[in-house]
């Protein structure tokens, strides 16, 4: 079964990635299996200089979830450039590099450089990190901001631009307007939600930073909802996220409007997940009487007004 | 490291909360090493997102076992504790990197746990009896929660064992530093794993010695990829990962 999929210029074999945070850089997942076999592989966040992150505990486990507060912990983009994508440059699948940064300047910065690395064939604009105290999420809970901040990585970057909302807003119809606007390529959806979750013993947070974002199957529904609200406005592709752990996940995310699907926390319990989807995807597309995914991106549900 | 589906040969209680699960599979052979860990899936994953990364106590060469020592802090471990013989279990290991112990001869050597930090120091003194001379310092809450004191006892002349509680209820009265301290002259390196109040109180008073600290801390994938379980480093980056670069680490490579 054609599993290929295309997402504006970015051609994948199947529609099947790592979400970025969840993998590292690879390296660590090569061990258990080939990487080539994946659609896309999206690394960690890159910031403008080496970030340490929040303090530990940085998980927390939740109902069918877990919050995470890693706070960007990253080499920064020069020591990324220079350590970690060199071992992803011989494979054949793309890479998207997750840019992130606490003002404008510094987010332009790690576009421009990680766009002139041959290996980097996309970007994914990460506005919407509720973990950190500057940047992040309120690039992504503010239109304007997030539509100044997609018009000048366009400026700098040559390379497909998908832009990673964020849930935690009113209004996610506008958001991904003002990015479309504003010329992104693409879009991801969704981040995570904003938690928190209180230790009963010492009434304090269990996350050394008080918060984190909320992912795994409890947000599922959320993802869901609101990809088919965008889906209804836009035509731009849409990598879909939140909570994928089986096929049948796969196929809702598609009927609800993305065009290829990224795993975040499945990794963590599973770390053959992603090969073991990609491997399982045509069985459950035939179980429900699809020949291809092109079948299922055209049996959309279209019919909910939202 | 590897994915594999454990066959649960034996799961008691051994103290108050604490049982003694051995696992039976091909993994054994990978476990070059004691203070290892393995990574173990709760249920079929859909309510409990997260792996239990749970120390390896001892390993059985002849049939082809781990053995785990874990406490029972929670929904997860809870479930762990209601498996049964003939069950599997989903494991992801041996992760991380242990002692390194291979050069480590003819010395005097002090060992010190502290509660459910004990158990992968039964398989570290079980190595290092066979060239060296070993002081155990096992400390617990209470009388109910001591465990392992006769399988440290068994190793023979060569392992003196010390049991110290915080209430008094069994052994000395008192914290494992109060009798460190007694043996930190004679010592020519330590091995520790427990609490973190623990781990930077033995750290601050064994200065004087080569120390080797197995670290524990919440884990998202444990395979080094998110980041989660980082500790403050000396070195050059800053930081080491818990599951990757450790959990056992030179004392002066962490900062605790």
């Amino acid at each position: 079964m054609k599993l290929n999929v295309n997402l504006g210029e970015l051609s994948l074999k199947n529609p099947v990635m790592p979400a970025s945070g969840c993998f590292g850089f690879g390296k660590e997942f090569s061990e258990f299996y080939d990487l080539n076999q994946l659609g896309a592989i999206v690394i960690k966040a890159a910031t403008g200089e080496p970030r340490y992150g929040n303090e530990t505990p940085r998980v927390a486990e939740t109902a069918a979830g877990m919050l995470n507060a890693i706070g960007l912990q990253n080499p920064g983009v020069d020591g990324i450039i220079e350590r970690e994508l060199p071992f992803l440059e011989s494979l054949d699948t793309p890479v998207i590099a997750n840019v992130a940064g606490s003002t404008i300047e510094e987010y332009v910065m790690v576009a421009e450089k990680l766009s002139n690395v041959s290996t980097i064939e996309a970007i994914e604009l990460n506005i919407s990190c509720p973990n950190v105290k500057e940047g992040g999420i309120q690039f992504g809970t503010d239109p304007e901001v997030a539509q100044e901040l997609t018009k000048e990585i366009k400026r700098v970057s040559g390379k497909p631009l998908f832009v990673k909302l964020s849930p935690n807003v009113a209004d996610i119809v506008g958001m991904a307007k003002a990015v479309e606007h504003a010329g992104a390529d693409g879009l991801s959806m969704i981040n995570t939600l904003t938690g928190m979750r209180i230790d009963p013993h010492t009434k304090k947070p269990i996350l050394a930073n008080g918060t984190g974002g909320l992912s795994g199957p409890a947000i599922k529904p959320v993802a869901i909802r609101m990809i088919h609200q965008v889906r209804q406005i836009t035509d731009l592709p849409i990598i879909g996220m939140g909570g994928i752990t089986t096929t049948e996940d796969i196929l809702e995310f598609i009927l609800a409007g993305a065009d290829a699907i990224a795993v975040g926390t499945a990794n963590f319990q599973d770390p053959l997940v992603c090969k073991n989807l990609i491997d399982q995807l045509p069985n459950t597309l035939r179980k429900y009487g699809y020949e291809s995914l092109q079948e299922v991106r055209e049996a959309r549900c279209t019919q909910v007004s939202i | 490291m590897i994915q594999e589906q454990l066959e649960v040969c034996v799961n008691v209680e051994i103290a108050k909360d604490t049982f003694e699960m051995k696992l039976k599979g091909e993994m054994e052979q990978l476990v070059d090493q004691p203070g290892r860990f393995i990574h173990i899936k709760i249920g079929d994953g859909s309510f409990h997102m997260l792996r239990r990364p749970i120390s390896i106590a001892d390993v059985d060469k002849e049939n082809h076992t781990i053995t785990l020592v874990y406490k029972v802090t929670g929904k997860g471990t809870e479930w762990l504790s209601e498996r049964v013989a003939g069950d599997k279990v989903d494991a992801l290991g041996p992760g991380g990197q242990g002692f390194e112990i291979t050069e480590v001869k003819n010395e005097k050597i002090l060992v010190i746990g502290g509660g459910v930090g004990v158990p992968p120091l039964y398989h570290l003194t079980k190595e290092l009896v066979e060239n060296n001379d070993v002081t155990v310092i096992l400390g617990f809450q209470s009388k109910e929660a001591v465990f392992y004191e006769k399988e440290f006892n068994q190793f023979g002349d060569r392992v003196q064992t010390l049991v110290v509680t915080d209430d008094g209820s069994y052994g000395e009265k008192g914290l494992v530093t109060d009798i460190a301290s007694e043996f930190s002259q004679d010592s020519t390196r330590y091995f520790t794993c427990g609490p973190l109040p623990m781990l930077k109180a033995v750290k601050n008073q064994l200065v004087e010695i080569p120390g080797h600290i197995s670290l524990e801390e919440r884990m998202g994938c444990g395979i080094g990829a998110c980041f989660a379980c980082v500790c403050h480093s000396t070195n050059e980056s800053g930081y080491v990962k818990v599951c990757k670069d450790g959990p056992v680490f030179s004392s002066n490579e962490v900062i605790l």
